[in-house]
């Protein structure tokens, strides 16, 4: 049911005209009847949905001003991915700010079959991965010397695996090292799929990927992060 | 060294410290001045350019092709060349077959 309003609720939807669609959004009076039976148990968001697809709705009139409160939402959560690709602020900002530049563009695209926030994240992984992409070239390709917590880190990990912190400072820069040694789909995969936790059909989704192809980069980013580590491993003890 | 289990410990360090999600002050209100200067996107505009684009490179093939078919005479000495060789690989049998 739910889905079947979302998708007569699509303002581009042919069997729908846009004054419908805007009919149906109204909280009250109008149509109330319709939500009650439509919705019966959505509560906080349903109205939370609501809330961004008059939003959309709004911005796709030609109420740019609309488009201010879905950026203050959902800004700490492109903050955050953008974050795991970027080191620099000025280079998260950058990321964040084209993420949002493109949503505007692409409003017009977003079928409202799926939430406007699944729709973002798409949109945030692949500027991510288009900025690793660019910035290949910057990436740390020869080794540099570990820095003294670091080293020492490591020290601890080989004599005790246990009792290496994993709350360490070092700790995170070494595994930010790390990834900024692997190639822009390596760092993707293993960061989405290790470290975010997520299923290879989520990957598939939000890269745009088919699933065999995100089960062969895993593969590969696996074994290139493994050989990252040898090359740091036989720097460090031979 | 274990190598899969600095891996997996590494990971576990990524994951125990998930990265912030602090906005910057008045980052709303950078984004909107920013989209309220940048030009909207218009499908239109971006398929007319890539008509044009594609009517240059038509263009350029067409003048391509003029010049080629314009080119000197040796190219039909060879042409010619081929043809007699082509009958005569073909009768070249036939030739065989009938001496008189």
């Amino acid at each position: 049911m739910r889905t079947s309003f979302r998708h007569r609720a699509h303002p581009q939807d042919p069997r729908n005209n846009f004054l419908c669609f805007e009919q149906q959004l109204r909280p009250l009076p109008l149509r109330s009847g319709f939500f009650v039976s439509a919705l019966p148990d959505m509560g906080e968001s349903a109205r939370m949905e609501r809330t961004d697809a008059d939003s959309i709705a709004a911005v796709l009139k030609g109420d740019t001003a609309s488009f201010e409160p879905l950026v203050a939402k959902y800004s700490p959560r492109v903050f955050a991915t953008a974050r795991r690709y970027a080191r620099r602020e000025s280079e998260v900002e950058d990321i964040v700010q084209e993420v949002w530049s493109k949503a505007f563009q692409k409003l017009s695209s977003f079928r409202g079959e799926a939430p406007f926030e699944h729709w973002l994240m798409r949109l945030a992984v692949r500027t991510c991965y288009d900025f690793l992409r660019e910035h290949q070239r910057n990436r740390e390709t020869s080794f540099t010397e570990l820095s003294a917590p670091e080293s020492d880190w490591l020290d601890t990990f080989v004599a005790a695996p246990e009792s290496a912190s994993d709350e360490a400072s070092a700790a995170r820069e070494l595994i930010e090292r790390v990834l900024a040694m692997l190639s822009p789909a390596a760092r993707l995969v293993i960061t989405l799929l290790e470290i975010e936790d997520r299923s290879v059909k989520e990957i598939a989704e939000l890269t745009g990927w088919s699933v065999p192809l995100v089960k062969v980069r895993a593969f590969r980013a696996r074994a290139e992060m493994r050989k990252c580590l040898q090359r740091i491993t036989r720097e460090k003890y031979l | 060294m274990n190598l899969d289990k600095l891996h997996n410990k590494l990971v576990a360090v990524a994951r125990k410290n998930p990265p912030g999600d602090q906005v910057p002050y008045a980052f709303e209100q950078r984004v909107m001045a920013r989209l309220s200067t940048a030009p909207r996107f218009d499908e239109w505009a971006a398929w007319a350019r890539s008509l044009w684009y594609g009517a240059a490179v038509c263009a350029a093939v067409a003048v391509l092709m003029s010049v080629w078919s314009f080119s000197p005479d040796g190219e039909q000495d060879l042409a010619a060349n081929f043809s007699q060789d082509l009958e005569q690989t073909i009768l070249s049998p036939a030739d065989a077959e009938n001496p008189w």
